[in-house]
């Protein structure tokens, strides 16, 4: 057999970097063709798909109310995309947030419930934020220890985590923070504990962007976001570098859980104002795909979590409008992830294709 | 103790439910792939195979319908379906060489969604409901074993009072684990997840492997998700009751620790604890702490085996990393 039959016909290389405006159009393209492909279920239902992202354009964005709507929809996913940024970049793979927001939120509203009415309202305000990073500091602290400790493995560990802090809603929601007996239901909680409005959205759009800001500082500027790429890239470069692996673990850990605890507390005072099992709907599984397909870019977190936002606000309106079902927008938001998730190989990866000069030159 | 067998009896089609889940993950986690779809894949599966039988039904006409091929069509309905989804995860994972993690839950999002939507649009075009008929209904909830063995203090109720897919997912356990340990393709199977390095030196398929395994274990996860819809669930699609099932399934497969025969006795035990609190109400013990229990049993195994560090134990080494030959 001769050299050039063994080369195959075709073959992948890894690029060295592709110029960014290409990567850029191959994003974009991407983006495109989800819209393509999602437009398939909306045609299924008999609606023109032109129309349809019409409707969810216009039903996300074009009114003041409409755009309100969107935007208490991205605030906690884009908190919890920036809080997940610094576990990716160390490769703990930490798919709790949706547990580390709850439990945040089960914290912040015992003091809710307890003390509302009862303090001046920032004083509340305050004491539930810091309750919820506290507790969401505990259920992402319990899971860094474990992996530092004992290499548990973490995305496992992480997953169970956000069901045993389903569960204790469901048991706080039937039982001791009950309403009427019978209801599930928690009575809504005091005025004073309702997070202030700023333009007439709750004011956490602008704790969200200052945590965009501080978080992209914290990743590119600081030692302890140098010392978390370091184990991501490498855990034995950093081990013989002498840094402490254990306790940058936990620490990161603690610190993405607190950051998810506070999304809860912004679900929880600027939007539901009672605790319940839907609170955090799915965000912290959302915001692990903003996260990845942001490429852990805190400003690009913004334009990804937008994004979703506008697919999840305005297929509520086509509802409304043709019929659609809005369980379209999973399948949109699905298909959209897929589709990025996937260009990415065409941005990292050649194709090279058997060459006829190979075969002389080879024979 | 009464009540205790009552219970386990009782369990037993919801455990298998979370047999197939489970069975079906097991399979795609031993080539390495580590699929968190499988809450999507199991919805998929409930309502494609629900729709199956329906059609099928429509094609042939309520009298002339036949229960056993009904429950054939329901089986290949929703094996389709979950091996689709478990198709586009491959291509996605193992040719794109996108992340697991990430891309499992997008599944996760997308068949669910996908499971909504074809309710939704079934519902508004049948007007009301979809279902199938009663005697339909009968055939897939139908306890075939034979009065005398049903009798049997202790292990009738709970051995031979159980639906068909209960027996068929013991039969299939059986053959997985010969499957793994006996056969070649079973243990290629295995060095592929432990080891991509060593069975790409080897000269296995590494790409075949993992797609084939994911595909078939998104299809048997599937089966899972059909099972509860058409016994649990009494032949009708409501969407949020399938909820939490498929992270239930992905939770059984580390208490299993990746053993197929320990997945029909521990689905036995989750699907009695997740129906516990129908049964067993101690005053003052709420009854929403029996649901969390699966949870906290599956992370103190997590947490044991880790510790221990057995060998045998271990999820396989390469559970939810890529293989790229080039990076080596």
């Amino acid at each position: 057999m001769s050299e050039a039959s063994r080369t195959p016909l075709i073959r992948l290389a890894k690029r060295d970097a592709m110029d960014p405006r290409k990567a850029m159009a191959i994003r974009i393209g991407s983006i495109f063709l989800a819209l393509i492909l999602g437009s398939i279920p909306i045609m299924l239902t008999g609606a023109n798909p032109f129309k349809a992202y019409g409707v969810i354009v216009a039903g996300s964005l074009s009114k003041p109310i409409y755009l309100k709507q969107t935007i208490k929809i991205a605030i906690p996913l884009l908190v919890c995309s920036l809080a997940i940024a610094p576990c990716f970049k160390m490769k703990f793979w930490n798919i709790g947030a949706e547990g580390q927001v709850t439990f945040g939120a089960i914290c912040a509203s015992y003091f809710a419930i307890h003390l509302g009415g009862k303090v001046p309202s920032p004083v509340i305000l305050l004491i539930m934020a810091v309750a919820a990073a506290v507790g969401g500091g505990l259920w992402g602290f319990l899971p860094g220890f474990f992996k530092a400790r004992y290499n548990t493995n973490e995305t496992l560990f992480t997953l169970m985590m956000n069901y045993i802090a389903l569960g204790i809603v469901n048991w706080l929601q039937g039982g001791p923070w009950e309403g009427r007996k019978g209801t599930q239901i928690v009575p809504f909680f005091h005025k004073s504990t309702y997070l202030p409005q700023i333009f007439g959205v709750q004011c956490g759009w602008i704790i969200a962007l200052v945590l965009v800001v501080i978080m992209h500082i914290y990743m590119t500027k600081t030692k302890h976001g140098y010392e978390v790429a370091v184990i991501g890239d490498s855990l034995n470069t950093a081990r013989y570098a002498g840094m402490n692996v254990k306790w940058i673990m936990m620490r990161t850990m603690i610190l993405s859980g607190a950051i998810c605890g506070i999304a809860g507390f912004l679900i929880l005072a600027g939007d539901n104002h009672t605790i319940n099992n839907a609170l955090s709907g799915g965000v912290g599984f959302t915001a692990i795909t903003v996260s990845w397909l942001s490429q852990l870019n805190a400003f690009i977190m913004i334009a990804i979590s937008a994004l979703l936002a506008i697919i999840t606000k305005g297929s509520k309106t086509l509802n409304q409008r043709l019929g659609v079902p809005s369980s379209v927008a999973d399948i949109v938001s699905g298909i959209l992830l897929f589709c990025m998730l996937g260009c990415e190989f065409f941005i990292n990866y050649r194709i090279v294709f058997r060459k006829k000069s190979d075969k002389e030159v080879n024979a | 103790m009464n009540t205790l067998i009552a219970l386990i009896a009782a369990a037993g089609t919801y455990a298998t439910v979370l047999m197939f889940g489970t069975m079906g993950e097991i399979i795609t986690e031993k080539s390495g792939n580590l699929n968190l779809g499988v809450e999507g894949i199991m919805y998929m599966g409930g309502i494609l195979g629900l729709v199956a039988a329906n059609r099928y039904e429509a094609l042939v006409g309520e009298a002339a319908s036949n229960g056993f091929v009904a429950i054939i069509v329901a089986i290949l309905g929703a094996f389709l379906a979950g091996a689709v989804a478990g198709l586009i995860f491959s291509f996605i994972t193992v040719t794109l060489r996108a992340n697991q993690n990430v891309t499992g839950l997008a599944l996760a999002t997308f068949g669910t969604g996908v499971a909504k939507f074809i309710g939704e649009v079934m519902r508004n075009k049948l007007g009301g409901y979809v279902s199938v008929s009663n005697h339909l209904k009968e055939a897939f909830s139908l306890k075939f074993m034979p009065k005398f063995l049903k009798d049997i203090p202790v292990i009738g109720p709970i051995l031979f009072n159980q639906v068909h897919f209960f027996y068929i997912g013991i039969i299939f356990a059986v053959l997985l684990t010969l499957f793994l340990n006996k056969t070649k393709a079973g243990l290629y199977l295995k060095a592929v997840g432990e080891s991509p390095v060593t069975a790409d030196a080897a000269g296995i398929n590494i790409t075949l492997y993992k797609y084939l395994a994911t595909i078939i274990g998104g299809g048997v996860s599937a089966i899972g998700g059909m099972v509860f819809t058409m016994t649990t669930a009494g032949c009708v699609w409501i969407e949020a009751s399938l909820s939490g099932i498929g992270w239930l399934s992905v939770a059984l497969v580390i208490f299993c620790t990746w053993k197929p025969m320990n997945s029909l006795w521990g689905s036995l035990l989750f699907g009695s604890l997740m129906i516990m609190y129908l049964w067993l109400i101690v005053p003052g013990f709420p009854t929403e702490i029996y649901k969390i229990l699966p949870y906290i049993v599956t992370l103190t195994v997590l947490i044991i085996t880790s510790i221990r560090n057995s060998k045998e134990k271990q999820p396989p080494a390469s559970l939810g990393v890529n293989y790229f030959r080039e990076d080596r």
